[in-house]
């Protein structure tokens, strides 16, 4: 049928696929390749007469590579290279409709994972990218050099609005850049999204003066509908946000849809990974997350969850270093041990700034910047809002660590090594760090990944 | 109040020391180093003025200093902040800004509601200091 074609060179233009298949008991691995490529392209499940009305061959996908995965009995990299003319300019969805269409079905395969893809220049120029991007942004908070620093609203859910506003002004008035709602608050009945955005707005503007800061609160407008999301993002602009947040559950296309509204309105987009492990967490079955990144840069969203190495959530540091090069590089070589089985070539696309959020605290301030670079922003959300001097202590306590971290750091110290001491130094000067450091100094997230990365430091042999 | 703009308004003020091995680090990483100062150090305001066009290709961190101590003397009760820029490709903005002086007296920000309808409210930060003419806004006296 054509679609396999181990001898392919695939051009310079050519979307290329990495997938791992698990194919059936009793069903060759280049066979089960040639179907994924099939069903991901033009196939259907018999030869039809039409196809000979077409120049088929172009938009044929051709497996070009099967190799067994190391250590993974039963496993195999399929890579899949697909003609330029498949896909819609500027469009996710029209892109995964045929990526992750229907073949994640198949019969003939008993697991599939998307684990990269490379997307030539051509294809990426025909998207926006980010909209503001990790420069710019900094521009706009006049904030360079470390890290920058949020915390999510706790309680997720039950706040009034009132409350909800002590909270981002506590934490902002302390030392954070940004607060952020969560995933899951959106318009709920104890708090409608109006009374959300009047009384964080307040707490943004009276923090703002208080430190002569520029500061931000990630409203979420998420909605049931794109009208409904218009128009939150619309009243967050009225009021002075310099930042509003989606959901990835809201859908690739509402995404680029806000993309684009946040380029017209100066406006800094963030996105919560929401709905991501479901289906990016399992090592044989789904989509790394790896490509979530790359297409959540090419959709143009400035702000995106990637992981922490050290907090609550799934994430293996070789893998992590992956998320974080594909959003921020503007060009990375194959790196097999962090995951990226591609060179991509961003061409100018702005960079996306990573979050990293989740069960993370002051005293892991060294290991983050080690991991995580200095741009990324930082969240603490229990470690801010848990202190037990206060919300605005534990914002305190942050900012000191993470200054006097950078500090050490350009002064030349091995921060990484030296990390404890350089943070109990400061703790002398800083009671609100010293009691961040003794509450939470026992507390890690010690446990083993479900997803790490399958590589061989040699070839292994080809089909 | 204190202005916590900066990478390092949080930490007690630099001493000189700290600064050049701060200026140092700048120089390693290839990156120019400007002074700049203000009386209006408005969170907005990314325009502060420059003592000087920023230095390029700099051995060490000696004529940054002897900058800065210019800038102390001529610019009295001001804000004074270190600002280094990266030139390379893609990147092309500042990479590290950090206040070295500051006034005396810190007087801050009132913030300005306009109500407007519903519940909507249009904020205007203002700076105490900016009600008096530049180069007099942080003298003691008056203030």
């Amino acid at each position: 049928m054509g679609y396999w074609d181990p001898s392919y060179v695939p051009a310079d233009t050519d979307v290329l696929a990495m997938f791992r298949i698990t194919p059936q008991s009793g069903v060759d691995p280049v066979e089960a390749a040639a179907a994924v490529a099939g069903e991901s392209s033009t196939a259907t499940w018999t030869v039809v007469w039409t196809d000979r009305l077409t120049a088929c061959e172009v938009y044929r996908a051709k497996a070009y590579r099967v190799d067994p995965v190391p250590s993974a009995p039963g496993q195999y990299f399929a890579y899949i290279a697909y003609d330029l003319d498949l896909f819609e300019e500027g469009s996710i969805a029209n892109l995964t409709a045929s990526i992750i269409g229907n073949v994640f079905g198949f019969k003939a395969v008993r697991a599939l994972r998307l684990e990269d893809m490379r997307i030539p220049v051509a294809y990426l120029k025909t998207f926006q990218g980010p909209a503001t991007g990790v420069v710019v942004e900094r521009e706009r908070l006049d904030k360079y050099g470390r890290p920058l620093l949020g915390a999510t609203i706790k309680p997720k859910l039950g706040l009034s609005g009132r409350n909800y506003g002590r909270v981002v002004y506590e934490a902002l008035k302390g030392g954070l850049d940004f607060t952020k709602d969560d995933e899951n608050i959106n318009s709920q009945p104890f708090m409608r999204w109006r009374e959300r955005f009047l009384c964080s707005m307040e707490a943004v503007n009276r923090a703002s003066a208080a430190t002569g800061e520029v500061k931000g609160h990630y409203l979420n407008v998420t909605a049931g509908t794109m009208e409904d999301m218009y128009e939150r993002a619309e009243f967050a602009r009225e009021l002075g946000s310099i930042i509003v947040m989606i959901d990835l559950v809201a859908g690739y296309s509402a995404i680029q849809s806000m993309a684009k509204w946040a380029r017209r309105n100066d406006m800094i987009l963030h996105l919560h990974r929401a709905g991501n492990s479901a289906y990016a967490r399992q090592k044989n079955h789904g989509i790394n997350f790896r490509v979530i990144c790359k297409w959540m840069r090419m959709a143009g969203v400035d702000h995106l969850h990637a992981g922490t190495v050290v907090g609550k959530l799934e994430g293996d540091p070789f893998a992590v270093r992956g998320f974080y090069d594909t959003l921020r590089e503007p060009h990375s070589p194959m790196r097999l041990e962090n995951g990226l089985f591609f060179e991509q070539h961003w061409g100018s696309m702005r960079p996306v700034m990573p979050v990293a959020s989740g069960g993370i605290h002051a005293g892991q301030t060294h290991q983050l910047l080690h991991y995580l670079g200095e741009d990324v922003v930082l969240q603490f959300g229990g470690g801010t809002i848990g202190h037990p001097d206060g919300i605005a202590a534990g914002a305190t306590a942050n900012r000191v660590a993470v200054e006097a971290m950078i500090q050490a750091r350009n002064e030349g110290r091995d921060f990484l090594a030296e990390g404890p001491e350089i943070l109990a130094t400061a703790a002398r000067w800083c009671s609100p760090l010293k009691a961040a450091l003794e509450t939470w100094k026992d507390v890690t997230f010690n446990y083993e990944s479900t997803d790490t990365v399958d590589y061989a430091a040699v070839a292994t042999a080809s089909y | 109040m204190k202005i916590t703009q900066g990478a390092f308004s949080f930490l007690p003020e630099l001493t000189d020391d700290q600064i050049v091995k701060q200026l140092a680090y700048c120089l390693s990483r290839g990156w120019s180093i400007g002074v700049e100062y203000t009386q209006d150090p408005h969170p907005r305001n990314a325009l502060w003025e420059m003592f000087g066009a920023p230095m390029f290709d700099l051995a060490d961190p000696a004529p940054v200093m002897k900058r800065l101590a210019e800038c102390r003397v001529e610019c009295p009760n001001s804000y004074i902040k270190i600002v280094a820029n990266d030139a390379s490709r893609g990147r092309e903005t500042v990479a590290l800004s950090f206040i070295v002086t500051r006034p005396a007296l810190e007087p801050g920000f009132w913030l300005e509601r306009q109500e407007g309808a519903g519940r909507a409210i249009s904020y205007t930060i203002r700076s105490y200091a900016v009600t008096r003419p530049e180069g007099s806004r942080y003298d003691s006296a008056g203030l």
